[in-house]
C-alpha cells in the first residue's frame, strides 16, 4: 500500500499552471498539432508528387531559351511567366523543386545513416567510446552551419552533390548528439540490460533494441533539419555555390531574377514561394512529430 | 575564490584548445583542396615556373608543421596573409569589412531579442489568441527563406514604394542616417527569422519552467504573477534562451553571408563568397578564421552568462 | 470544537478531460480546528492532493468545483485569483512532497523565504531578510545568516524541506496543508521533519491538514484521521480509534496490508482488484468492486455510521450496527 510515487490525477503538484483560468486541456492541443502535422505531410506529398512527375507536368523544356518570350508575364501557356532568357518559370520551378527536395532529403538521410549507429554506440557504451565519438562531433559544431558548408565547398568546388554532402556533414553532429542522448536513456532501461544479460552480443542489442527504440527523437529532428537543409541548398545555389547552371535550381532562379525585380517580379515570387512552401511542410511535420514523441510531456 | 569566478576562469581556459582546433581546421582548408591549389588559383594558363614561384611565396613548399608554425606566427602578429589577387594585406581588408558584418548581425540579433523575448513570454503566459497568433508567426518566420524575404521586402519597400534603397552601403562613421537607411532592409530581413526562432525558444522554455513544481509552490506562497514570471520563471528560462542566442548568432553569421551578397554590402560574408568564386584561397582562409573566431567568442560569452545565472552550473552541479 | 479554521462541506471536484469527465473528489466534508492535526490517508490517486489543491485554489481551469470551503469562517471557493493570492502564504499555506523541486534552483533560499514575507505585508528588504534568517534558525538550519544566500542545491533534502516549511509558515498562517511532506525523504529525516511540523504548529496553534499515503506517518503525528478512497471519504476517527478498531472494510484492508515487525513470513496482504476508473459510471460506494463484503444497497451512496471509536461510510457497518447494537446512529 505504501508503494507508488506521484499523484497522477490532474490535481497533483505539477499540474497547477500559472493561470488556472486559462489552462487548455492537453488533449485538444495535441489534436491540433497532429492536424498541422497532417497538413504538412499532405503539402509535402503534393510537392513530392509534383517534383517526381516534373517531366510529365512541365509545359516546356526548362532549359529552353526563347528570345521572343523574355520576361513574359504569367499567361495561359506560361502559368508562372518567363524569365530573363525566355525560359518557362513554371517548368523551371518544377525541376528546381526536384533538385531541392532531392538534396534536402538525401542529405538528411545520409547524415542520419551515419549519425544513428555512431550515436547509438556512443550512448550505449559511454566512457571512452563516447568521448572518442563526441569530441570530433563537437569540433564540427565550432563553425556555424552555413560557414562550414561554404568552407567545404571552397575546398572541393561547387555543385549539388557537394552541397548534399556538405549539408550531411553539418547535421551529423546534431543528429549524433540526439541519437546519443536517446540511446543513453534507452540503454538504461531494464529490458535492454536484460537482453544483454541473456548473453546477446552488443551488436545485436544495439541493432535490435537500442536503435529501434531510441530512433524517435532522431526522426523528429531529421524532419526539422530537412526543412533547413532545403533552405541551405537554396542559399548555396543563390550564392552560386550549390547547384550549378544550367540545371534549374530554386536558389539560382532567385539570384537570376534580382536584376529584373521591378519589371518582372514573378521570376522571384514563384521560386521563392516554392521554397517557402516546401520548408513550411517540413516544419509542420517536424513540429507534429515532436509532440507525438514528446513522452516526457510537460504539465500542460 | 568564489566558485563563480572559478567557473569563469575554467570556461575561458576551455576556449583556448577550441580556438586552436579551429585554427588547424582553417589552416587545412587550402591544403585539402584536391589537386594543386596553386595551379587552381592561377588558372590553366600558368606555367610551371609561375606555379613553383607562387608556391614558394605562399610557403606551400615547406613541411606542414613549419607552415602551421608560420601561420600561427602570422596570426599572433595580426598578419592574416595576402590577398592573392589584389596583393593587399588581408588584415586591412578585413578591418574594413568586419564592422559591416558586425553591425548587420549584432543589430539583427538585438532587434530579434527585443521583440522576440517579450513576445515569447507573452505567448507562454497569455491568452489563447496571443498563443495562436505567435504560433502562426513562428511557423512562417522559420519557414520563409531569409534571402527570399529580403527580395520580397526590396520588391515592396524599394522597387514599388521607393522607401528604402535596395542595395549599397555608407559607413556609420561617415553618415549615420544614411548608414541606417541602407542597413534597414538587411537588418529587418535577418531579424524576422531570428525573432521567430527566439520567440519559439522563449515560449518553450517559459512553458517548461511554468510547469515546474516550484512555480506551484510560489503560487502557494501567494507571490504575485508578475514576480513569478519575471523574477523566477524567466530567470530559469533564460539559460536555455541565452544558449540558443549563442547558437543562433552563428546562424546569423551564416545568413549574413547571403544577405550581404543580396544587398551588396561590403562585409566579410560577401568577401568570402567572392573569394571562393575566385579561388582566392588565402582570403577564404582568413575570412573563415575571423567568422569562426567571432562565433567562438560569442559562444563563450553566452556560456558565461548562462553559468552566471544558474548557480548550479558554476558549482559544477548542472 | 469552537469555530473551525477550515470547514469543507460537500466538496466535489470534476475534471473535463478530452471528452470524459473524471470525478476526482466526491462530496467530502472536513473540518479542522485551531492547533489540530488532521491526517488524510489514502493510496496514490485517491484524490487527496486534488482536495488540497482545491482548498488552496490551485487547480487548473479545467476543474469544476462545487460545495463550500471556509477559512476562518470566510467562504473562499468562488473567490477571484487575486483575492486567493492574498490568502495564500498568509492565512493558508501548503507544502509539497519533493523539496528538491519546490524551490527555485536559481534563487537563494533566504530570498525564497523573505519574498513570502514581503509579498503580504509591507516590509523593508533588510527587515524581511532578518526575519527570514530567524525563521531559518527556527526550523533548524545551522549557520542561517551565512547560508541565506546559498542556492537550494547546496542543501540536503531534509534541509530543503525545512526551508520550505520556513517559507510556508513565515506569515503565521491559520492553516497549513502538508501534502506528503516526508515521502521524498529518508526515513531517518522523516521523523525530524514531522517533529518540526508538530512543534511549530503546536507553538502557533496552526490547523494542519497532513496528507500521506503512509499510515505510519499519520499514526505518529495526527490527532484525527480521515481515510480516502477513489475520491470519497470512507472513514474518519481520532487516531487511536482508527488504529485500534477500524470499521470500514477498506481501512481494515489497509491496516492489514501494512507490514508489521514480527509478523508471520507469509507474504504481504494485498487488496485484490484495482482502483476504479473515475471517468466511468461509478457505484455509490466506490469500493464496491473490491470489497470483501458487499450488499445490494452498495450501489447507493452509503450513510455515515458511528461506532464508539470511529465513523464510517459503509452499508455493511450500518447493517451490522443496526442488527447488533441499538446505539447505532446513522449520521447521514
Amino acid at each position: 500500500m505504501t508503494a507508488t510515487t506521484h499523484d497522477e490525477t490532474p490535481g497533483g503538484q505539477a499540474g497547477a499552471p500559472l493561470r488556472p483560468d486559462l489552462a487548455t486541456e492537453p488533449a485538444s492541443r495535441r489534436a491540433r498539432v497532429r492536424r498541422t502535422a497532417l497538413i504538412g505531410a499532405i503539402i509535402l506529398g503534393v510537392l513530392v508528387l509534383l517534383a517526381v512527375l516534373a517531366p510529365l507536368l512541365a509545359t516546356h523544356d526548362p532549359e529552353a531559351v526563347d528570345a521572343q518570350r523574355i520576361l513574359g508575364a504569367p499567361s495561359a501557356s506560361h502559368p508562372f511567366g518567363s524569365d530573363v532568357l525566355g525560359r518557362d518559370v513554371f517548368s523551371r520551378v518544377l525541376y528546381g523543386l526536384r533538385v531541392s527536395l532531392l538534396v534536402a532529403v538525401s542529405s538528411v538521410l545520409i547524415s542520419s545513416a551515419v549519425a544513428i549507429p555512431l550515436g547509438a554506440v556512443s550512448g550505449y557504451f559511454g566512457g571512452w567510446v563516447d568521448t572518442l565519438i563526441s569530441r570530433p562531433m563537437d569540433m564540427l559544431l565550432v563553425l556555424p552551419a552555413l560557414l562550414l558548408a561554404v568552407s567545404l565547398i571552397a575546398i572541393v568546388g561547387p555543385g549539388s552533390v557537394v552541397a548534399t554532402l556538405a549539408i550531411a556533414v553539418i547535421y551529423l553532429p546534431i543528429l549524433t548528439r540526439v541519437m546519443r542522448g536517446s540511446a543513453l536513456s534507452v540503454a538504461g532501461l531494464a529490458y535492454v540490460e536484460g537482453a544483454g544479460a541473456r548473453g546477446a552480443g552488443h551488436a545485436k542489442v544495439i541493432a535490435g533494441h537500442v536503435i529501434p527504440n531510441a530512433i524517435g527523437p532522431v526522426v523528429v529532428q531529421a524532419s526539422i533539419l530537412a526543412g533547413f537543409a532545403l533552405q541551405i541548398e537554396a542559399a548555396l545555389s543563390f550564392l552560386g555555390l550549390g547547384t550549378q547552371p544550367p540545371t534549374p535550381s530554386l536558389g539560382g532562379m532567385l539570384a537570376d531574377g534580382r536584376d529584373v525585380l521591378s519589371q518582372a517580379p514573378w521570376v522571384e515570387i514563384f521560386p521563392g514561394s516554392a521554397i517557402a512552401v516546401a520548408v513550411l511542410s517540413f516544419t509542420l511535420i517536424g513540429d507534429g512529430l515532436r509532440t507525438r514523441f514528446d513522452r516526457a510531456g510537460r504539465a500542460r | 575564490m568564489s566558485s563563480r569566478l572559478r567557473f569563469v576562469i575554467r570556461r575561458l581556459l576551455q576556449t583556448v584548445p577550441v580556438l586552436f582546433a579551429m585554427s588547424i581546421f582553417v589552416f587545412l582548408i587550402i591544403r585539402l583542396v584536391p589537386g594543386d591549389p596553386v595551379r587552381t588559383m592561377l588558372g590553366f594558363r600558368a606555367t610551371d615556373a609561375n606555379v613553383s614561384q607562387v608556391r614558394q611565396q605562399l610557403g606551400l613548399d615547406r613541411s606542414l608543421p613549419a607552415q602551421y608554425g608560420s601561420f600561427l606566427d602570422g596570426l599572433f602578429h595580426g598578419d592574416l596573409g595576402t590577398d592573392f589577387i589584389s596583393r593587399a594585406p588581408i588584415t586591412e581588408l578585413l578591418k574594413q569589412r568586419l564592422p559591416v558584418t558586425l553591425e548587420l548581425t549584432i543589430a539583427s540579433m538585438l532587434l530579434a531579442i527585443v521583440v522576440g523575448l517579450p513576445l515569447g513570454i507573452m505567448a507562454a503566459t497569455g491568452s489563447g489568441w496571443v498563443r495562436r497568433l505567435t504560433d502562426g508567426f513562428v511557423i512562417l518566420g522559420i519557414s520563409i527563406p531569409d534571402f527570399w524575404l529580403g527580395i520580397m521586402l526590396v520588391l515592396l519597400l524599394s522597387a514599388t514604394w521607393g522607401l528604402l534603397p535596395p542595395s549599397g552601403y555608407v559607413a556609420f562613421t561617415t553618415d549615420p542616417v544614411q548608414n541606417l537607411r541602407y542597413l534597414t532592409l538587411p537588418i529587418l530581413t535577418l531579424a524576422v527569422a531570428e525573432t521567430a526562432y527566439l520567440l519559439r525558444t522563449t515560449r518553450g522554455a517559459m512553458e517548461a519552467v511554468l510547469g515546474q513544481p516550484y512555480v506551484t509552490f510560489l503560487r502557494a506562497k501567494g507571490i504575485s504573477h508578475r514576480r513569478i514570471v519575471y523574477r523566477h520563471a524567466f530567470k530559469n528560462a533564460a539559460g536555455p534562451v541565452v544558449t540558443v542566442i549563442g547558437i543562433q548568432f552563428g546562424v546569423l553569421l551564416g545568413g549574413a553571408i547571403v544577405i550581404e551578397t543580396l544587398f551588396a554590402l561590403p562585409g566579410v560574408g560577401r568577401l568570402l563568397v567572392t573569394a571562393i568564386n575566385q579561388r582566392n584561397y588565402p582570403v577564404v582562409q582568413a575570412g573563415v578564421l575571423i567568422v569562426a573566431t567571432l562565433f567562438i567568442l560569442v559562444s563563450l560569452i553566452t556560456d558565461l552568462i548562462v553559468g552566471w545565472l544558474d548557480p548550479r552550473i558554476s558549482d559544477g552541479q548542472a | 470544537m469552537t469555530a473551525p479554521v477550515l470547514a469543507v462541506e460537500d466538496l466535489q471536484v470534476t475534471f473535463a478531460t478530452g471528452g470524459a469527465t473524471v470525478s476526482a473528489v466526491d462530496r467530502i466534508d472536513l473540518a479542522i480546528g485551531r492547533g489540530e492535526i488532521v491526517g488524510l490517508v489514502g493510496e496514490s490517486g485517491c484524490g487527496k492532493s486534488t482536495l488540497a489543491n482545491a482548498i488552496m485554489g490551485l487547480l487548473p481551469g479545467s476543474a469544476r468545483i462545487s460545495g463550500s470551503v471556509e477559512l476562518d469562517g470566510r467562504p473562499i471557493l468562488g473567490e477571484s485569483e487575486d483575492q486567493l493570492r492574498t490568502l495564500r502564504g498568509d492565512r493558508m499555506a501548503m507544502i509539497f512532497q519533493d523539496p528538491s523541486t519546490s524551490l527555485d534552483p536559481t534563487c537563494s533560499v533566504g530570498l525564497q523565504v523573505s519574498e513570502t514575507i514581503r509579498a503580504h505585508r509591507p516590509t523593508g528588504k533588510g527587515e524581511a531578510k532578518q526575519r527570514a534568517i530567524d525563521l531559518m534558525r527556527e526550523v533548524g538550519i545551522p549557520d542561517a545568516a551565512a547560508r541565506y544566500d546559498d542556492a537550494p542545491h547546496r542543501f540536503s533534502g531534509g534541509m530543503r524541506q525545512r526551508i520550505v516549511i520556513a517559507a510556508a509558515l513565515a506569515n503565521d498562517p491559520a492553516l497549513l496543508i502538508a501534502d506528503e511532506p516526508t515521502t521524498a525523504l529518508d526515513v531517518t529525516i522523516q521523523r525530524q521533519i514531522l517533529d518540526l511540523i508538530t512543534r511549530l504548529t503546536t507553538d502557533h496553534d496552526t490547523a494542519v491538514l497532513l496528507i500521506s499515503h503512509d499510515l505510519g506517518v499519520i499514526a505518529q503525528v495526527a490527532d484525527r484521521v480521515g481515510v480516502m478512497y477513489a475520491g470519497q471519504l470512507v472513514e474518519r476517527a481520532d487516531v487511536h480509534g482508527l488504529f485500534a478498531g477500524p470499521a470500514h472494510p477498506y481501512t481494515r484492508a489497509l491496516l492489514a496490508a501494512m507490514p508489521t515487525a514480527g509478523a508471520e513470513p507469509g507474504g504481504l496482504a494485498v487488496i485484490p482488484g484495482q482502483v476504479p476508473d473515475l471517468s466511468g459510471p461509478l457505484p455509490g460506494c466506490r469500493f464496491l468492486d473490491r470489497c470483501p463484503v458487499s450488499h445490494p444497497e452498495c450501489v447507493e451512496r452509503p450513510p455515515w455510521v458511528s461506532t464508539a471509536a470511529t465513523s464510517a461510510a459503509c452499508w455493511d457497518v450500518a447493517a451490522q450496527l443496526a442488527g447488533s447494537d441499538a446505539d447505532a446512529r446513522v449520521t447521514r
